[in-house]
């Protein structure tokens, strides 16, 4: 396991995209320490920032301190696990294929964005655009999981096409804006517009309902129950789901009428 | 001679041979509508010989032991490769759970990719355009629109080589001697998991010997154990013998059916019981061969 501790201070922006656990594999913590990262507009090394430590080989790698400052790690990732024990800056894990990431702490914003595969784990809060497209893109995230037990910003699931967000606290406006598949799971509030533009896709609420746009139709309540198959999956990863969503019954909504029209709003109601 | 409870062991042995196995994970709402579910999927399976599939419950399962917590059955199906498997799993889950209410219908064994075969992903048809489909850690899931809500079906089913054609026979000196040691050996051969039993209660009473006087005919009656031709022909019934039922089974393995062999014969050995004996085609058939002393000595 690969050991790095955070000594930076600083308030400008470190670009440390070489922190997978690919990259590091096999080098020594001084070639490590070499590793070239952007700090603002000046060239710096890894090392100017992290003490590291410990053997690489493994594909595990520990990183401590407050990273709020540090974007990029985990992009583009393929495999192996990165553990963060203090928040992270924006871009964590975007683009990445494979592998996990467990943040004990908050995420910044473009947490997964672009993802293809693996896993995000942030125990704390997560800013805007989780899962997004980049501006001027056309899909968001293709592949794999997020999951974040604290709250979440705007723009949340925007033009994503495949896979798992799941939210424990609040989010913002437009969630799932222009989403073409995947899936979103919402257990606190809602901000406004949730699935504006959505043509495929699962947007499940098991909080509060949110104001739905006039192009959503009410279909129907039901058991639906492949949601209990993502609410087992989601225990299974130890992410926080409330008992009571496994009994009950989902409302269902088709939207957004506008678009396709074949993405679904779910929200769960006692029965 | 092996006697067990005064029975007769026939040193001789069952032979069984591979088949292409599936295991359906058939959940509903109540344990009623999955046994429903079981039963209309597992009907006319009672061998290849006339079936598209062998097919039989294997348990019931409680809530805690099925992917969407609901409680359910798990299903074996056998056939002759997995092409055949594929046919028969997609026509019977199409129209025996696909219609049954509630029901949902997963995957319950290890998936291989290139042994797998496509059950949801060729019933998604039927959703006419409004089907979804979900994918969840590696798993696609159909989702059909359905009367009462959905019809969750996985895409793919791993199959596997599993052994059929275990089989013992029950020489009674009447009928209700007979049945009650075959019901008694269902009953043990039942807690075995990996095990179906395809014939009807599992227990079969037409024995079948290859061919036939009748050209057209595969298979005809096993006149050496019918207990009314013991005049005619070259009888196997020993003296007294007055009627004999057959336990034929399916495994997931060898060793499955090697289990369910021994539990079986031990529990149909009881009083009025005169002989067990199994049935072979001379080793010529299939590469298994279950022989009764030998396993019998192993427990």
């Amino acid at each position: 396991m690969i050991h790095l501790r955070y000594h930076g201070t600083t308030s400008i922006p470190v670009e440390a995209e070489c922190l997978t656990p690919d990259n590091l594999a096999g080098k020594s913590p001084a070639q490590i320490a070499a590793l070239p990262i952007q700090y603002g507009n000046a060239s710096a090394s890894l090392g100017d920032f992290f003490s590291v430590e410990g053997d690489s080989a493994d594909k595990e790698m520990v990183i401590e301190g407050d990273c709020d400052r540090v974007k990029r790690i985990g992009a583009a990732m393929a495999s192996g696990r990165i553990t963060v024990r203090g928040d992270v800056g924006m871009h964590l894990g975007a683009e990445m294929t494979g592998g996990d990431i467990h943040v004990h702490g908050r995420a910044g914003d473009w947490t997964g964005a672009e993802m293809r595969g693996g896993r995000i784990h942030v125990h704390g809060d997560a800013g805007c655009l989780v899962g997004a497209a980049y501006r001027g893109g056309q899909i968001g995230m293709r592949g794999g999981v997020i999951l974040i037990e604290g709250k979440a910003g705007n723009e949340v699931g925007a033009h994503m096409r495949r896979g798992l967000i799941a939210v424990v606290g609040d989010v913002g406006d437009f969630l799932g804006v222009s989403m073409i598949a995947g899936g979103v799971f919402v257990f606190g509030r809602t901000g406004p517009r949730p699935g504006a533009g959505m043509k495929r896709g699962t947007l499940a609420f098991g909080g509060d309902m949110p104001g739905l746009l006039p192009s959503f139709r009410y279909d129907c309540d039901y058991r639906a129950v492949f949601l209990s198959l993502y609410l087992r999956q989601l225990r299974a990863w130890n992410f926080p789901v409330h008992d009571r969503l496994f009994t009950g019954s989902w409302r269902r909504y088709s939207g957004d009428l506008i678009e396709m029209g074949k993405g679904e709003v779910l929200h769960w109601r006692e029965t | 001679m092996l006697t067990i409870n005064e029975t007769t062991i026939e040193d001789t042995f069952a032979e069984a041979f591979p088949m292409t196995a599936v295991r359906l994970i058939v959940t509903a709402e109540t344990p009623s509508w999955a046994q429903t579910a079981a039963q209309v999927t597992t009907g006319y399976a009672s061998s290849v010989i006339g079936c598209d599939a062998e097919a039989g419950l294997e348990r019931t399962l409680g809530p805690d032991e099925t992917p969407d917590g609901r409680p359910g059955v798990s299903l074996l199906l056998f056939a002759f490769n997995r092409d055949a498997l594929q046919k028969a799993v997609v026509n019977r889950v199409g129209q025996c759970v696909l219609t049954c209410p509630t029901t949902a219908c997963y995957n319950g064994l290890p998936m291989i990719k290139e042994k797998a075969i496509r059950i949801g992903g060729n019933l998604r048809f039927f959703g006419d355009g409004f089907q979804f489909s979900k994918k969840l850690e590696g798993r696609r899931f159909w989702r059909l629109p359905v009367m009462d809500g959905e019809f969750t079906c996985e895409d793919y089913f791993g199959t596997i080589k599993g052994v059929a054609g275990g089989n013992f026979l029950i020489v009674g000196a009447t009928q209700a001697a007979a049945l009650a040691a075959a019901e008694a050996a269902v009953a043990a051969i039942r807690q075995v998991p990996g095990v179906l039993l395809p014939f009807p209660g599992g227990v079969v009473r037409s024995g079948s010997k290859i061919g036939s006087k009748y050209k057209k005919l595969r298979a005809s009656t096993n006149d050496a154990y019918c207990p009314t031709l013991r005049g005619q022909v070259k009888t196997a019934l020993p003296e007294g013998a007055n009627a004999v039922y057959e336990i034929v089974m399916d495994g997931v393995d060898l060793s499955s059916v090697e289990t369910a062999t021994r539990v079986g014969v031990r529990a149909a050995c009881r009083p009025g019981v005169l002989r067990i004996t199994a049935g072979n085609y001379g080793g010529k058939l299939g590469p298994f061969h279950l022989h009764l002393h030998k396993l019998l000595a192993e427990a």
